[in-house]
């Protein structure tokens, strides 16, 4: 089997706003897609990693030479096996390739091999003698700053002081104030194709990196650093990825791989195992965040105080960014005059933490919404109402100061989703209540809640990070090729190229080239809900420039103006004269006869520039946002904690549909790793130790989980320089979907159900003093 | 490996190999193999033995029903057997995934005697046998012979489980399983109830509550003593209390990453009084719901 | 009694054919030998552990995850990978691609792709068996296999697609 693929052809098709066929789909139903894991070479090697089994330990030696010993092993590496920067990072290098004295979470990488087998990799790694001194590790947050920084970068990764209007409005009479102290524990991405990739040397020293990432440029900057070989030395091809959600932002073994290759001059493979994925991969930030709210006895919000802790675990990450976004939004998408919000993400030496869909807001979403509806209780409003009554509009100014320049249907998000009738009906089959097959509850003991959240996010990098992606465009012999450097992950960018090269230069046939850093430059992070708007963005330039120099070609060519020739279905058309060129010249040519000579155009597409965050977090640091509202209707069994989502509703702001099903199929998927936050995720640490690093107890929803997702409105308001007017679409999802379902939860039991996930035991032990479970 | 294809086959293999791994379905083991932790030096596979698979009566008057050690988790679930044993099916019907059951045997779980095996419940409630074979004979243990201590069974060294015994009861069953999940999920406590009406007793045993499944004697003590039999009206409140009381004294559980002690005793109970109310609500006598 | 050869050699019968195995560790799964050596890498390895699906494949005409069914073990049984799947398609759209298969693409069912063989091979052996399920019954049938991209909403819509294709053609 499996090679890269060499292009994906896509059939003509569809156009923007259509449902054109995934050019992937075939070989991925037909078991035929190269997914990384999938790889492989006739003379490779297997790759293997030697982890710490410590939370925190100093590191006095490493003996690999029993390792070496055993037949069939080819190479035993540690730190000092690493040519180039021994650190990497997204924005700080601080994490080591290898671990050299120290090691600070469980799992760090301390020593990898290569072997004819993974069986004798895996003796191998046995074989290496680690000389270990445990320390005691950093395991709280709120302990950290204080503590002895467990690195030289110090534990305090970022803290960001946002004050935005008059910071003394709490202080006028008669304010109506709520304030609720609530937790987030760890989420896991938990993408199904687990971290892999092949390493094949070349004879001149360099090395060609066959895996599955989010970000192939930022990966090869980072590699070629640590290997200490210049960037063309150092090529990165897309492989097949199995699902990223932002825990394929950071390099896992993307170094070591190579390394293996370069040691023993063979190809070698790696694949991490499922419970070495969870050591692995960064995962999202716990968070505890304490809020009060102010509002008139109106309901009209006047000031807003939080103090967010965001655990970063051992190493930066994307933390910086994280904290920035969970600051920013920390509010909610209502309008608040008066703010103050500490966020602060520390380090410790839990798992590292750093980009999981939603990227902060969604922390504070499930924060933010049970203050809203703590804040309608104390008021006697009802919580829709109190939604309403305060939402952003455009032309408002954030918390940062920035004024909402594009769109933001707050409101009518909300009222879409809240008016929206239910056809939820009641559990008659044992198997749809909660419990499922463990027929736990007869109707009797099962009681309905419902609830509506709203969350907001932005779009895009920000903070000044002036983001940009490039793409090529080839059109010869009537066939469009287009190279972006886009990472797939699932999304259906692949899709989409195909819809705008087909609507921008009317083609019958796209190729997609292989996606690779040697062929085209950055098209940045499949993350931040940003490629539509900045690849599919570049794609759409690329391809209207090849048009324009296409069509200015063919109008010189034959004495006509371009502005009177139209490329539609594979033809080169010109339009009724309208008396600026001969009326009796009509013409109609080939794409493929105009194109005997290659027509080509790159492009580098940049969104509108953002600023950083000053002293007090303002600025106008964002490029876009997005907003979505979510109805849950829940089924509880009170007395074992049992939880059934029986339906959820959304509406959310997208600007502008350009594929209905894959956008049904990012409101879906999110909405599922929103239920699975709410009630069943969770990355459980104890003293540093993961517990449950499998998928038999880090538990995601199955079908029988998941009820269907009706979604009440797709709001179309057009983006203001977003290409095609489309916002991002892949966050909001999993945003308000865990507020709502928790406050349905609430709205079912009555508890307060202060932390996410919500577990059997928060609901049915609720208010006994061993409710407190470890 | 040996691929054996009678009893007498496995059991020579086990004699001539000792410490030979025996592999059904794999649904334990091969986790093992998969993740390191177990090495594979001589297997002896058996299921492709026929006469582990299915099931027949015994007894004087056919009331006992003797289940090959091969029949998987999806076969259990089948309405004849099912009729049969109703909590055994649905405890079967709960374990792991369709792919799960469709290879898992009623034998490997026994072998297994995970704390949380979802099929040991129901058969400490039915006081099951286990039939085991060597090549120096068969012997039959009890269910609390057989599994004795977390993941420990009382198999001797070239011992095969081929059978095991459980009585055709007259009465309603009922399995309740507690999980974090609406399907595929381990057992954070399950409780199974069977009743023999004729009999006049009630038997529940509780799983995932202690090392081993734990029968709830003193409330089968005071079932025995008070309920209606004849009629299976429902029990008063007191009553249920009381014998909800009972059954969660008799848990032993204990804090893990999948649940606390305290709420694995609070679910049991509830557990208790829900399979009580189910079996006796005054309904005509039937093999409890599937 | 069937022995198998000391040095890890074996035939497995995979999707109608004989295929035979040379130099098997002792442990290596059905799902190992079918990626590693046999170049079928169409079934997936999410977990390893029995607990994705993504693995699944008939032995013997029944869905099982592959990565529990030791190798060795499974020497003359037959196998029926998702590439067996394709194989045997019957009337669809695409030439070689089986009613389920095309359902996947026509409903938007496949994001990533990493789940989707897996799903195949169980919606496949569930539509064997019942020409009409209901929701509740294609959830608990697909219940053993994850995905992390869909939501399951259109994976849901694709069954019902190809058990009304299925159901048609049956129909004469």
């Amino acid at each position: 089997m499996t090679t890269i693929e060499a292009g994906i052809s896509t059939s003509t098709g569809p156009r923007i706003g259509e449902n054109a066929s995934r050019p992937d789909g075939v070989p991925k139903v037909t078991g035929d897609f190269a997914f990384s894991s999938d790889l492989h070479h006739d003379r490779m090697l297997w790759g293997a990693t030697l982890r710490s089994p410590h939370a925190a330990a100093r590191i006095l030696g490493i003996d690999v030479g029993p390792a070496l010993a055993i037949d069939g092993v080819h190479a035993v590496l540690t730190h000092e096996d690493v040519p180039g920067r021994a650190t990497y990072g997204l924005e700080h290098r601080d994490q080591p390739v290898l671990a050299a004295d120290v090691v600070r979470y469980e799992g760090e990488p301390v020593a990898v091999v290569a072997a004819d087998h993974p069986d004798t990799a895996r003796c191998a790694l046995a074989a290496i003698h680690v000389d270990w001194e445990p320390t005691e590790p950093l395991v709280d947050p709120a302990l950290a700053e204080a503590a002895e920084p467990i690195h030289p970068d110090g534990n305090v990764i970022r803290r960001i002081h946002l004050r935005h209007g008059d910071q003394s409005a709490a202080d006028q009479p008669d304010l109506v104030s709520v304030e609720g102290t609530y937790e987030v524990g760890m989420q896991d991405q938990a993408f199904l194709g687990p971290e892999s990739g092949l390493a094949v040397p070349d004879d001149d020293g360099g090395v060609d990196l066959y895996v599955a990432t989010q970000w192939l440029h930022v990966d090869r900057d980072q590699v070629a650093a640590c290997l200490g070989l210049p960037d063309e030395k150092v090529r990165l091809t897309l492989a097949g990825v199995g699902g990223a959600f932002g825990a394929r932002e950071d390099l896992s073994l993307h170094v070591h791989l190579c390394l293996l290759a370069l040691r023993t001059g063979r190809p070698v493979k790696m694949s991490y195992g499922r419970e070495e994925s969870f050591h692995g991969h960064v995962h999202r930030h716990p968070a505890r965040m304490w809020y009060r709210h102010h509002a008139t006895s109106d309901g009209d919000l006047v000031r807003v105080e939080a103090h967010l802790l965001l655990d970063g675990g051992a190493y930066a990450s994307s933390s910086g960014a994280v904290i920035a976004n969970a600051t920013c939004f920390a509010a909610g998408p209502y309008h608040v005059p008066s703010v103050e919000i500490e966020g602060v993400v520390v380090r410790t030496d839990n798992p590292p933490c750093g980009a999981m869909r939603g990227f902060g807001a969604v922390q504070t979403c499930f924060a933010h919404e049970a203050q809203m509806d703590r804040l309608a209780d104390a008021l006697g409003m009802d919580p829709v109402a109190l939604r309403l009554r305060n939402a952003l509009e455009p032309g408002d100014r954030l918390a940062t100061g920035q004024v909402i320049t594009g769109t933001l249907p707050v409101a009518e998000v909300l009222r879409a989703c809240a008016d929206h009738p239910s056809g939820a009906v009641g559990p008659d089959e044992p198997m749809a209540r909660p419990g499922g097959a463990g027929r736990t509850a007869d109707t009797e003991h099962v009681v309905r809640g419902e609830a509506v959240a709203l969350g907001f996010k932005n779009l895009m990098f920000s903070e000044g990070f002036d983001d940009s992606s490039a793409a090529r465009c080839v059109l010869h012999d009537g066939v469009a090729t287009i190279t972006c450097a886009c990472a797939e992950v699932g999304q259906g960018f692949v899709t989409l190229v195909g819809q705008i090269a087909g609507e921008v230069l009317g083609v019958d046939e796209v190729i997609l080239a292989p996606v690779e850093t040697a062929s085209i430059g950055s098209a940045g992070s499949t993350s931040a809900s940003r490629q539509t708007w900045m690849s599919g963005g570049a794609v759409q330039l690329a391809c209207v420039a090849v048009r324009r120099e296409l069509l200015a070609g063919v109008a010189a060519d034959h004495g006509v103006s371009a502005d009177d020739l139209v490329l539609v279905d594979g033809r080169v058309i010109s339009l009724p004269g309208d008396g600026s060129g001969d009326p009796d010249l009509s013409l109609d040519l080939s794409l493929e006869e105009v194109t005997v000579e290659p027509v080509e155009a790159d492009v580098v597409h940049r969104h509108a520039p953002t600023s950083p965050l000053d002293a007090d977090g303002q600025g106008d640091a964002h490029v876009s946002f997005a907003v979505s509202a979510h109805r849950a209707i829940v089924d509880v069994d009170p007395d074992l904690g049992l939880v059934r989502v029986v339906e959820l509703t959304t509406a959310q702001d997208v600007g502008r549909v350009l594929h209905p099903l894959q956008a049904l199929g990012q409101l879906e998927g999110g909405a599922a790793q929103g239920v699975g936050l709410a009630v069943m995720e969770e990355v459980q640490v104890a003293n540093g130790h993961i517990r449950n690093a499998s998928f038999t107890d880090y538990l995601i929803p199955t079908a029988l989980d998941m009820p269907s997702l009706e979604v009440a409105a797709l709001i179309e308001q057009p983006e203001p320089g977003a290409p095609f007017g489309a916002k991002g679409i892949g966050e909001p999802p999993c945003i308000s979907s865990t507020a709502a379902v928790v406050g349905a939860l609430r709205n079912a039991t009555g508890l307060d159900l202060a932390r996410v996930p919500v577990r059997p035991a928060d609901i049915a032990l609720a208010g006994q003093p061993e409710a407190e479970v470890s | 490996m040996t691929i054996a294809t009678s009893i007498d086959d496995a059991c020579a293999a086990l004699d001539a190999h000792p410490g030979s791994l025996v592999l059904a379905g794999g649904t334990d083991l091969m986790v093992e193999v998969n993740r390191g932790t177990r090495s594979i030096d001589h297997v002896v596979a058996v299921d492709r033995i026929p006469e582990l698979r299915g099931w027949s009566r015994d007894g004087d008057h056919g009331q006992v029903l003797r289940i090959g050690a091969g029949t998987t988790c999806a076969d259990l679930a089948e309405p004849t057997i099912a009729s049969l044993v109703p909590a055994l099916a649905q405890a079967a019907r709960t374990v792991g995934s369709p792919q799960i059951r469709n290879a898992a045997t009623l034998g490997g779980n026994l072998a297994t005697a995970s704390p949380a095996g979802d099929t040991l419940p129901v058969l400490a409630a039915l006081d099951a046998e286990v039939e085991l074979r060597s090549v120096d004979g068969t012997r039959r243990l009890s269910l609390d012979e057989f599994v004795v201590g977390v993941k420990a069974n009382a198999l001797v060294p070239g011992e095969l489980i081929v059978a095991i015994r459980v009585p055709v009861l007259d009465g309603p069953q009922e399995f309740l399983k507690v999980g974090t999940r609406n399907a595929m999920v381990i057992a954070v406590t399950s409780l199974a109830l069977v009743v023999d009406q004729p009999g006049r007793t009630v038997r529940v045993a509780l799983g995932s509550v202690a090392p081993v499944p734990v029968r709830a004697v003193e409330a089968e003590v005071l079932a025995a003593e008070q309920l209606d039999f004849d009629g299976l009206t429902a029990p008063d409140t007191d009553l249920v209390d009381r014998f909800a009381d009972l059954v969660a004294d008799a848990a032993r559980p204990i804090d893990d990453h999948r649940s606390s002690a305290a709420y694995r005793r609070h679910a049991v109970g509830v557990l208790a009084r829900r399979a009580l109310a189910r079996a006796f609500s005054g309904r005509d006598p039937e093999g409890g719901t599937a | 009694m069937t022995t198998t050869s000391p040095d890890g050699a074996f035939t497995l019968i995979v999707n109608g054919t004989l295929r035979p195995v040379v130099d098997a560790h002792p442990g290596e799964s059905l799902l190992f030998v079918l990626r590693e050596r046999l170049g079928l890498a169409g079934s997936k390895n999410a977990c390893e552990e029995g607990e994705c699906g993504s693995c699944t494949v008939r032995l013997d005409g029944e869905t099982v995850c592959s990565c529990l069914v030791l190798a060795g073990a499974a020497a003359g049984r037959d196998v029926v990978t998702i590439e067996g799947l394709t194989m045997e398609a019957g009337v669809s759209a695409e030439p070689g691609l089986s009613p389920v298969q095309q359902a996947f693409l026509d409903a938007g069912a496949v994001q990533c792709g990493f789940c989707t063989p897996g799903l195949l091979m169980a919606i496949d052996a569930l539509l064997d068996a019942e020409s009409d399920p209901d929701d509740l019954t294609v959830r608990e049938a697909i219940s053993g296999n994850l995905c992390r991209c869909t939501g399951y909403g259109r994976i849901l819509d694709a069954v019902d697609r190809a058990a009304a294709v299925r159901r048609a053609e049956v129909t004469p």
